[in-house]
C-alpha cells in the first residue's frame, strides 16, 4: 500500500489536487463575499464538477483501453445509461410539481396519454435502487455484450466498430417516444435530490465534493486493479493476447471482467453528472461523444490513469473556453488534436513528461518506450 | 348630427362613383369594339356582375361555350364567392382575404393587382342554385381540359363523386377521346358510377370490371356494397372482387418492398464500396469516409452553381469532378497522416476521425452550416409506373444502376488492370511486392485515392436523394462500416451482397415495426451476427485471412 504511494508521483499529485479543490471550492463559493477576487461562482462549481465526472469517465475508458487494449467507441453509452438511471429517480422526485401536476406520471408520459407507469420505472422512487441500477445496468450491458464479443474473439477494430454500432442503436432507441424515457427531450426539469433542492448552492457544492471523492476513490480503486497480479495479466493480454492465452490464462475472462468494471465506473460517472447538469437526453449516446472521450484519454496519456483524468479536464477546459470565444475554431482544434496526438505523441502528455524526465535524469539504462521507435514495423505487431 | 352629415356625404360620394362607373363602362365598350375577339370574353365576364341569378347562369354557360382558358378559373372563383368587382376600375377581380382587406388578381389575366381595402371591392353574389349549375359547368370544362393529366384527374373526380348526371357527359367524351389512357380512366369512372345503379346486372358488370383496381375509393365503394346491397349475387361478387384486389395489393406490396429495398441497398453499397477498398483491401480504418462522400455531394452543388444553365448535364461533370476532388483529398490524407500509421489500426481510426472533424468544419465555414439544395435534372425526376399502383422514382432507378456500374468498374479495375494487380500484390505481401519492384508507397496512395474517389462519386448520387449538409457523411459512416464488416472484409462481392440484403431487410421491417425500430433491429442483428462469424458472411480464406 505504502509502496504505491511512494512510486506514484502523478497519482499523488492528482489526489492532492482533489483534496485541495475540495477545501478551496466550498470555502470560496459559500463563505467568501461574492464580489471578492477569490469568490467562485456556482456556475464554476458546477463546471468543475462536470469536469470531474468526465475525468472519472476517462479513467474508466483508460482502464479498458490503456491497460487491456479494448478500444471501446461506446463508453458514452454506459455513461448515459448511468445518467438515465439517476435521471429517472430525479423525475419521480418531481411528483405533482410538473406542468401537468400529475402525481403519478412524469410530464412526458401525461403528454403521451399514458395512464400507468411502465414496469421498468417501478422502483425508481427510491434513491438507493436508482443508484444501484446506475451501476448494474451499464455493467449488465457490458457483461452481455462483452461475453459474446470476447468469446467469439472479436478484437481490435471490429470490436471498436461494434461498440460504436451499440451506442448508435441505443441513441436511436432512446430517441423514440415509445421507449418511455422522454424521447427527444430526455429527462429534465429536476427539482430535488434526496430532499435537497438541486438549485441551491450548498447542494451544488455537495455534489462537487461527492464527485471529487468518487474520483479519488475511483483512482485508488483503478490503481489497485492495474497494480494487482490480475492487472498484470490484463496488461499481458494487451501486449500479446495470443501468448497470454498459450500460457494458460482465460483471456476472455480477464477482458470481460475489466470491460464490465470499466462500464460500471462509467455508469457512476454518468450518475454523478446528471444531477449537476440537470438534463439527460439521447444525444449523450451520440457516437461523436464516445470518440471525443477517446481523445481525452489519448491527450492525457493512456497507460496512466491520472493522465486520462488530466486529459479529460484539459480538453474540456479548452472546449468550454473555445466554444464560448471562437465557436468556429473548436472543431478545427479538436480535429488537429486527434491528428497531432496520434502521430506525434502516442503516449499523450504524461508520455512526453516521462520522456523529458528520463532524458533529464540521463538514465540511459531505462528501456525506450516501444512507441518511440520509428513506425517501420508495418506488419501489425504493435497492437494499439 | 355629425353622423347624419357623414352619411349624406357618403351618399353623394356613391352617386359620383356611379357616374364614373357609367362613364368607365362606356369607355370600356368603346375599347371593346376596337379590340379583337379576346375582349368578347372580357365583356362576357363583366356581364356576370348582375343581380339577376338566371342571367348569371346563362352568362356562365356562354363563358363555357367560349372555351377560353380562364373560364374555369373565373367560374370556380365565382362558385367560391371570390369573384369581386373593383369599384374604381370596374375590373372583375378574384380576391382573397388578407389582413382586413383583399389581395386582388385580375380575373381575365391572372395578373397581380396588389392589396386593397375591404370597401374598394363589391362582391358578385352567388346562391345555391347557381352553385349547382356552376359545379356542372366546371366539371364539364375540366373534362375538356387540353392537358391530359388534368382531364384524367377530372374524370376520376367524377367517378368518385358518384354524380350520375355526369355519366352522359362522360359517354359523349369517350366517343371523341383519342387517347387510350383517358378512355381507360373514363371506363373506370363509368364503372364506379354503375356501382350505384339499381340494375343488378350492370352492377355485376361494373364489379367485374373493377376487380383489379387498387384505388382506395373502389375498395370503399365495394365495402359499402357488401353492407348495403340487397342482392346476394352482388354481395358475393363484391366480396370476391375485394379479395382479389387485396391479393393483388399484397403482391404489389411485396414487389415494392423488394424494389425499395434494392434501391436503399444500392445507396448503402455506393456509400460502402469505397470503404471496402480503404478498409477492406488496405486495412485502414477511415473514419473520414463519410466526409469524403460529403465532399462529393458539395462538389455537385458547386458544379451546379457554376453552371446554373446546364443542370441537365451537370451530373456528368459532377461525377468525374467529385472523383477527383475526393480522390485528391484522400491521397493528401494518406500521404500526410495514414502513411505513418500502417499496422496501427486504432491510431488510424483516431487520426482519420480528426480529419473528418476538420473536413466537416471546413465545409461549414466555406458553405455555411445550412443545408444546400442540389437540383435534380429533368431526366431524373418523375415516376416510372411499372404497373397500376406500383411505381418507382427515376432517380432511385438510376442510382441503382449507377451503383452496379461503379461496382463493375471497380471490380474490373482491381482484376484486369496493372494498377489493380499492384494493389492486390501490395495488400497481400508488402515486402515481396516491394522486392519485385513495385513502388509500394505510390500504390498505397493510389489505392487510398481510389477508395476516396469512389466515396466522392457516391456523394454525387446521394446529393440526388438527401439534403447536402455538413453532417451528410455522419449518417452513413456507421452503416458503411457495418455493410463492409457484414459482407466480409476485403471482399467486394461480399459488400455488394450485404449492402443489398441489408437494404431489403430494412424495407421489409419498416412497415412492420416502424423505421427507427427497424433500423435498430438491423443493427442488433449485425452485432449478433458478427459475434458468431467475426469475419463476415464471406470471409477471406487461406493466407490472406491471416493478414
Amino acid at each position: 500500500m505504502f509502496k504505491w504511494v511512494r512510486t506514484d508521483l502523478g497519482g499523488n499529485i492528482l489526489l492532492g489536487m482533489l483534496l485541495l479543490a475540495s477545501i478551496i471550492v466550498p470555502v470560496c463559493n459559500l463563505w467568501v463575499a461574492e464580489d471578492s477576487f477569490f469568490s467562485i461562482t456556482t456556475y464554476t462549481v458546477t463546471l468543475l464538477g462536470k469536469y470531474l465526472c468526465y475525468a472519472l469517465l476517462a479513467m474508466a475508458l483508460d482502464l479498458a483501453w490503456g491497460y487491456c487494449g479494448i478500444l471501446s467507441l461506446g463508453h458514452g453509452a454506459f455513461f448515459a445509461l448511468g445518467g438515465y438511471a439517476i435521471g429517472m429517480y430525479l423525475m419521480r422526485q418531481i411528483g405533482a410539481r410538473g406542468v401537468y401536476g400529475n402525481p403519478e406520471l412524469p410530464d412526458f408520459m401525461v403528454f403521451l396519454d399514458w395512464d400507468a407507469l411502465p414496469w421498468y420505472w417501478v422502483g425508481f422512487d427510491s434513491f438507493w435502487f436508482a443508484a444501484l441500477m446506475a451501476l448494474l445496468i451499464p455493467g449488465l450491458l457490458a457483461f452481455v455484450f462483452g461475453y459474446f464479443a470476447f468469446r467469439s474473439r472479436v478484437t481490435g477494430v471490429y470490436l471498436s466498430i461494434m461498440t460504436q454500432a451499440l451506442t448508435y442503436a441505443l441513441m436511436l432507441a432512446f430517441f423514440r417516444n415509445e421507449m418511455g424515457f422522454g424521447g427527444n427531450n430526455g429527462l429534465t426539469d429536476f427539482k430535488e435530490l434526496l430532499g435537497a433542492n438541486l438549485q441551491s448552492d450548498v447542494t451544488r457544492v455537495v455534489l462537487f465534493l461527492t464527485s471529487a471523492l468518487t474520483l479519488a476513490c475511483g483512482y485508488i480503486g483503478c490503481r489497485s486493479i492495474v497494480r494487482s497480479k490480475l492487472g498484470r495479466v490484463v496488461t499481458a493480454v494487451r501486449d500479446a493476447e495470443d501468448r497470454t492465452r498459450f500460457l494458460g490464462y482465460r483471456v476472455e475472462h480477464f477482458k470481460l471482467w475489466i470491460f464490465t468494471v470499466s462500464a460500471m465506473i462509467a455508469g457512476i460517472a454518468g450518475a454523478l453528472y446528471v444531477p449537476q447538469i440537470g438534463i439527460i437526453n439521447p444525444s449523450e449516446f451520440q457516437p461523436l461523444n464516445s470518440i471525443e472521450l477517446v481523445v481525452w484519454v489519448a491527450v492525457g496519456g493512456r497507460e496512466s490513469l491520472f493522465g486520462a483524468a488530466l486529459g479529460a479536464v484539459l480538453v474540456n477546459y479548452a472546449k468550454t473556453t473555445l466554444t464560448a470565444a471562437l465557436p468556429e475554431v473548436w472543431l478545427f482544434a479538436l480535429g488537429t488534436l486527434f491528428i497531432v496526438v496520434t502521430i506525434w505523441m502516442p503516449k499523450g502528455i504524461v508520455g512526453l513528461l516521462r520522456r523529458w524526465q528520463e532524458r533529464r535524469s540521463g538514465d540511459s539504462q531505462l528501456p525506450a518506450t516501444p512507441e518511440s521507435d520509428p513506425p517501420s514495423s508495418k506488419e501489425g505487431t504493435a497492437r494499439a | 348630427m355629425q353622423v347624419l352629415s357623414t352619411r349624406f356625404a357618403e351618399k353623394r360620394c356613391r352617386s359620383r362613383r356611379l357616374a364614373t362607373r357609367v362613364s368607365a363602362t362606356l369607355l370600356f365598350a368603346a375599347l371593346a369594339v376596337a379590340a379583337a375577339e379576346g375582349d368578347d370574353f372580357a365583356q362576357t365576364v363583366a356581364r356576370l356582375d348582375t343581380r339577376d341569378y338566371d342571367e348569371k347562369a346563362s352568362v356562365a354557360i356562354e363563358l363555357v361555350a367560349m372555351r377560353h382558358d380562364r373560364a374555369g378559373v373565373v367560374l370556380s372563383a365565382l362558385m367560391d364567392g371570390q369573384l369581386y368587382r373593383h369599384k374604381d376600375s370596374d375590373q372583375i377581380v378574384i380576391a382573397t382575404k388578407a389582413d382586413r382587406g383583399f389581395d386582388l388578381l385580375d380575373a381575365l389575366t391572372g395578373e397581380d393587382l396588389g392589396h386593397v381595402g375591404r370597401r374598394d371591392v363589391a362582391k358578385i353574389g352567388v346562391n345555391n342554385a347557381l352553385r349547382g349549375t356552376l359545379r356542372g359547368l366546371i366539371a364539364q370544362l375540366e373534362l375538356n381540359d387540353p392537358d391530359v393529366d388534368a382531364r384524367v384527374a377530372a374524370i376520376e373526380a367524377v367517378g368518385i363523386s358518384g354524380d350520375e348526371s355526369m355519366a352522359e357527359a362522360l359517354r359523349s367524351l369517350r366517343d371523341t377521346e383519342p387517347l387510350d389512357e383517358v378512355v381507360a380512366a373514363i371506363d373506370t369512372a363509368l364503372a364506379l358510377l354503375d356501382l350505384d345503379s339499381s340494375d343488378p346486372s350492370s352492377v355485376l358488370a361494373a364489379i367485374a370490371f373493377l376487380d383489379s383496381d387498387l384505388s382506395a375509393h373502389v375498395r370503399t365503394k365495394l365495402t359499402g356494397l357488401i353492407a348495403e346491397s340487397d342482392n346476394e349475387d352482388v354481395r358475393q361478387s363484391a366480396r370476391q372482387a375485394i379479395a382479389s384486389i387485396e391479393a393483388r395489393a399484397r403482391r404489389f406490396e411485396f414487389v415494392e418492398h423488394v424494389l425499395f429495398g434494392l434501391s436503399l441497398g444500392s445507396v448503402l453499397v455506393l456509400a460502402a464500396i469505397g470503404l471496402a477498398i480503404t478498409f477492406g483491401v488496405m486495412g485502414v480504418i477511415n473514419m473520414a469516409h463519410g466526409e469524403l462522400i460529403m465532399l462529393g455531394a458539395y462538389t455537385t452543388y458547386t458544379v451546379q452553381s457554376i453552371f446554373p444553365r446546364a443542370i441537365e448535364v451537370s451530373l456528368f461533370v459532377a461525377v468525374p469532378s467529385a472523383f477527383l476532388v475526393s480522390g485528391l483529398v484522400g491521397i493528401g490524407i494518406e500521404r500526410s497522416i495514414i502513411r505513418f500509421l500502417y499496422g496501427r489500426p486504432l491510431e488510424t481510426l483516431l487520426a482519420t476521425f480528426g480529419v473528418s472533424l476538420l473536413l466537416r468544419q471546413s465545409v461549414r465555414s466555406i458553405y455555411s452550416p445550412l443545408n444546400r439544395s442540389v437540383t435534380t435534372p429533368e431526366w431524373m425526376s418523375g415516376l416510372l409506373e411499372i404497373a397500376d399502383g406500383l411505381s418507382i422514382t427515376y432517380n432511385r432507378l438510376y442510382i441503382f444502376f449507377f451503383a452496379l456500374i461503379v461496382f463493375a468498374g471497380l471490380h474490373l479495375l482491381l482484376r484486369k488492370t496493372r494498377l489493380g494487380l499492384h494493389m492486390r500484390a501490395v495488400t497481400q505481401d508488402r515486402e515481396t511486392a516491394r522486392a519485385m519492384g513495385i513502388r509500394t508507397g505510390r500504390v498505397d496512395a493510389l489505392t487510398f485515392g481510389l477508395g476516396s474517389g469512389i466515396a466522392g462519386v457516391a456523394g454525387v448520387a446521394l446529393s440526388q436523394l438527401t439534403n447536402v449538409g455538413p453532417n451528410l457523411g455522419q449518417s452513413y459512416i456507421v452503416d458503411s462500416f457495418l455493410v463492409v464488416v457484414f459482407g466480409g472484409v476485403g471482399n467486394l462481392w461480399g459488400t455488394l451482397v450485404s449492402g443489398l440484403s441489408l437494404g431489403v431487410a430494412n424495407k421489409f421491417l419498416e412497415p412492420v415495426v416502424g423505421a427507427v425500430l427497424g433500423k435498430i433491429m438491423v443493427l442488433v442483428f449485425i452485432i449478433v451476427f458478427i459475434q458468431h462469424r467475426p469475419r463476415g458472411m464471406f470471409p477471406r480464406r487461406g493466407r490472406a485471412a491471416e493478414a
